[in-house]
Formats: C-alpha cells, structure tokens, sequence
C-alpha cells in the first residue's frame, strides 16, 4: 500500500486511469458521429469551384459604399443600436432592482421562489429569441429590440443584484430601522450605498454585452445594424453590406476599448 | 461654535439632495435622444393590431404541439443543433491551438535573451493576436448570415461560423492560460536548449491541460446555444424550427420548442460539468 515512486521517475503508460481513457473515446467518438450525422461535404465545400464561389462572394464586398449619404445612414444605424442597447439595459437595471428586492428574500420564501423563478425563466430564453416575440407584440423595430434585450439582461442583472443585497452587511439598515426610520429610507440610505458600486460594475458589464447583441438583434427585425445589414445582403447590395460589418466591427472595437480604458479607471478609484 | 451648529442642515434631510436631483436631471436629458433613436414607444404593446396577434399566438402556446410526425422533427433539429456545436468546436481547435501556440509568449525563444530573432518573434506573435482578434471580433451570427448566402441553408454554414469565431475565442483565451501558469519548468527547457513541442509538451501542459480542457468544454456549452440562436438565419438545427414555426404563427409548435430548448441547456450544462470533473 506504502509503496512510493522513485522521484522523478517516469510516469509510464500504466499510470493511465482507464476512465480518462474511456472519456476520451467518448468525446472523440461524438465528433465524428457529429460529422458524419451532419453529412458535411468537406470535399466539396473546399472544391476548386466552391472556394472560387466563395471567393467571388467575398470580393463582391470591395469597394464598400462609401457615398456620403450611405454613411450617413450606417451613422444613424450605430447610433441607434447603441440607444437600443442603453435604454434595454436601464430599463433592465430598474426592472432587476425590483425583481431583486425580493429575490433577495426580504418579503418572505413566496414571493423569493416566485421572483427567482421568474428571474430564471427571464434569463433562460436568449435574446434573440426574446425579439422574435417582442416583434410580434410591439411591431418591426427598434422598440421590440429594447423590449428582448431589458427582459433577458433583468434576468441577468435581478439575479445578481439580489446576491449583492443578500451578501450586503445588513447592521446599517437595521439601525436605521431600530431609530425609526421607515422601510424604503432604510432602505434607501441602509443598504443601497452599500451595493451600489457593484450594481453599476454589473450594469456597465452587460451594456457592453449588449452594444454587441443589439448589433445581431436587428436580423429577426429589431432596428439597428443589424437590420441593415440582413436587407442589404437579402438584396445582394453586398458593397452597402460590407459598409454596414465595417461599422459593427469599429463598434464592437470601440466598446472594447472604452470599456477596458472604463474598467481600468474604476479599479484606480 | 454655538454658529456652526445652527447652520448644520436639520437632522431628517439628505445633505446631498441638491446634486442629486441635478444629476438625475442632467441623466433624463441625456437620456431623451436615446429614447428618441430607439423609438420607444410602449403604447405600440398595447396596439389593437400587435395585441389580437399577439393573444392567439400566446393562446396557441397550450397545448403545446405533440403529434409524433412533428416530435420526430423536433429530434433530429436537436441532434443537429448538438452535432453543429461538437463539429464547430472541433474545427475550432484546429484554428485556435496552432494559433495559440503561435502567439503565446511562454514558448518564446527569443525572450531569453538578444538573438537575431527577436523582433521578428515579436513580429510574429503580434500578427497571431491580431489574427486571433479579427477572428473573434464578428459575432457568429453575423458570419453564419454570411455563409447561409454561399453554401445555402443548412448545418455547414453553422459549422463554420463557430469555427471561426469560437477558434478566435479560444486561441486567445489559450494564450493567456499559457502564460498565467507557472512558466519556470518551460524556460529551463528552452535556456537548456530544448525545443519548442518538448517544451510545451513537458513545461507548459501538465500543468495547464485542466484549465484548457476546462475551459473548452465550457466553450462547448456555449456553443450549444450559440449553435441554437444562428437557426434563426437559417444555419439548421432547433433555431431554423424555432423561426419557421414563430414566423407561421403557429403557438403549440413554439411553446414545445422553447420547452426543448430550455431542457437542452440544462443538459448541456450537466453534460459539461461532468465532463469537466471526468477529465480534471
């Protein structure tokens, strides 16, 4: 039982535990069964003609549309989707808040359950799909990618903010609450301070998530980037499409930037 | 003294009422364009129009759809979606460890000291990062659109807008667990003068291999949902089901969908933790 291995000597093939190496079969037998149930033509996916086509397609995106008017309007499209991805993730902060007060479990285990599974179901379904529905409900548009992005991140932001409050010391409102004070004050000036700082981090993490998402939302119909670039390339205008990815891609760039320059300020402070 | 105190604010106010309320106004302010641009508008909920669609599609939800020629649909769209997550997190290695190891800068010789090489390593793994970073930069969505125009409706499309994308995922994350763990075992081999694959192979992963499994399995879960939300472009599997039976406005057929779906995410959720446990 005592026995021990010489130091440093080699471990042989002995050492292998038989269940790594059943996983391992495992794993490597779905990848293949996977492309073998996909019935994907490798051969003529990479075929001389498929790659000419492919690369016809992609050169039919130079020059991109640089007309004035144009950009004028892929401007307006960015400046929208980062306005659908503002107001969704507000409307989303104040719906979590509320949601979070008693998943929190500060109105009794009812209405805990209840709003945690309602939090749950919120989250659960993705955005996209969340716009297929909000599209029906509110129409074409903008509005209905404001609607699918505030229901899923409420889910997203209730969930944590409620954590934050549970994980909150509670002896400042307690004593707010023992001098007399009443429950929303205490609230208010007891516990809020307390979580604010990681409720924005929150906040300004899933804005910079969102900037990204209402960028593709607009594919099911919702307004923004996306929309244009789904009607430009159902229309074949790909040198106007090509315009249109340039200005998701500076964006997404841009978010990233100004969020690691926003991050690294916030750990300064 | 007796002065300073009288000028003290009374007890119950907030001292910082003022700036408060400005700022809250300086926030509507700004705020206004954004709701302008993203033309919200609530009352269009209440439309008599979008309500009368959006009652019956609702009241189509129950029952939900459950006849057996539409459950065997509903089967083989899953399995695709499962199969296009595996095959595009496949694929993906391809890109991401070739080019992880390319970029990374615990396998670099030219660190060691002044060589004739080393601007070009730098060079060279600038260029990986960078190629890494395109890559990722495009969500999978969009080069799944992209690709449906090309190789048509269908999986294959799919399959390679996860490729790229999670491959840019991937490399960059790989990269960085290579340099985060400990890099003395990798250097003694490099400054001992042996090679880039023995040190990687005997300095770098024994210790790394269970966060980069780790953390691919995790991607595979991902790629799950990914795999699902690019149907709805037309990259086959539960998505494109989803979207033909919301555009149809047929609710039984949505609401078992959505239900399927939920189930397939706390599968693929199960699936990888065990996953991860069985290889850690």
């Amino acid at each position: 039982m005592n026995e021990t291995r010489e130091p440093c000597a080699p471990r042989g093939a002995a050492d292998f535990c038989l269940s790594c190496i059943l996983t391992c079969a495992l794993v490597a037998a779905a990848v293949a069964g996977s492309f073998v149930y996909l019935k994907i033509e490798f051969g003529t996916l990479f075929s001389v003609g498929a790659v000419t086509d492919m690369g016809r397609f992609a050169a039919s995106f130079f020059p991109p549309d640089l007309e004035p008017d144009f950009l004028r309007k892929t401007a307006y499209g960015a400046l929208q989707t980062f306005a659908v991805a503002m107001v969704g993730t507000l409307l989303a902060a104040a719906a979590g808040l509320l949601l979070a007060l008693p998943a929190a479990g500060r109105h009794g285990a009812a209405a805990e359950r209840l709003s945690r599974f309602l939090l749950n179901l919120l989250r659960s379904v993705p955005e996209l799909v969340w716009a297929t529905l909000m599209v029906l409900a509110a129409g074409l548009g903008p509005f209905a990618g404001v609607l699918a992005l505030a229901l899923h991140t409420t889910g997203v932001l209730g969930r944590l903010f409620a954590e934050a409050i549970e994980n909150a010391p509670p002896q400042p409102e307690q004593s707010l609450l023992e001098t007399g004070s009443g429950g929303v004050p205490a609230f208010l000036y007891g516990t809020l301070p307390l979580v604010w700082a990681q409720a924005v981090a929150y906040g300004l993490y899933r804005l910079e998530m969102n900037i990204r998402m209402a960028a593709v939302l607009g594919f099911v119909g919702a307004g923004g980037l996306g929309q244009m670039l789904y009607f430009h390339l159902s229309i074949f205008q790909q040198a106007q499409a090509a315009t249109v990815l340039i200005a998701m891609f500076g964006l997404v760039l841009a978010v990233d930037a100004l969020s690691d320059r926003l991050r690294a300020w916030m750990g300064r402070n | 003294m007796n002065a300073s105190a009288q000028a003290l604010p009374p007890p119950d106010r907030d001292p910082d009422a003022r700036a408060r309320l400005g700022w809250t106004l300086v926030a509507l302010v700004l705020l206004w364009p954004m709701l302008v641009l993203a033309e919200f508008r609530p009352w269009a909920l209440f439309d008599a129009g979008n309500l009368r669609v959006m009652g019956s599609f609702l009241g189509g939800f129950l029952p939900p759809a459950t006849s057996t020629e539409f459950l065997g649909y509903l089967l083989e769209a899953t399995l695709e979606t499962m199969a296009i997550a595996t095959a595009g997190i496949a694929l993906a290695l391809l890109l991401a460890v070739p080019l992880s190891i390319l970029s990374t800068r615990a396998l670099a010789v030219s660190k060691i000291g002044p060589g004739p090489w080393r601007l070009g390593g730098r060079m060279v793994r600038a260029a990986g990062r960078a190629v890494l970073t395109f890559l990722r930069a495009i969500p999978e969505i969009v080069w799944a659109l992209m690709f449906v125009r090309v190789l048509g409706l269908g999986p294959a499309a799919g399959v390679l807008a996860l490729a790229i994308t999670y491959g840019g995922m991937l490399g960059k994350v790989y990269t960085e667990i290579l340099e985060s763990t400990d890099t003395r075992p990798t250097r003694a081999i490099l400054e001992a003068g042996g090679g880039r694959f023995v040190a990687l192979a005997y300095g770098l992963l024994p210790n790394a291999a269970q966060e980069l499994t780790s953390y691919t399995v995790y991607r595979w879960e991902c790629a799950v949902r990914a795999s699902v939300i690019m149907g709805f472009v037309g990259a086959g599997g539960l998505g494109q089901l989803m979207d033909q039976s919301m555009k149809m406005l047929n609710g039984g057929e949505a609401a078992t969908i959505l239900f399927v779906f939920l189930v397939l995410v706390l599968f693929a959720d199960a699936l990888s933790a065990t996953l991860r446990k069985a290889l850690a």
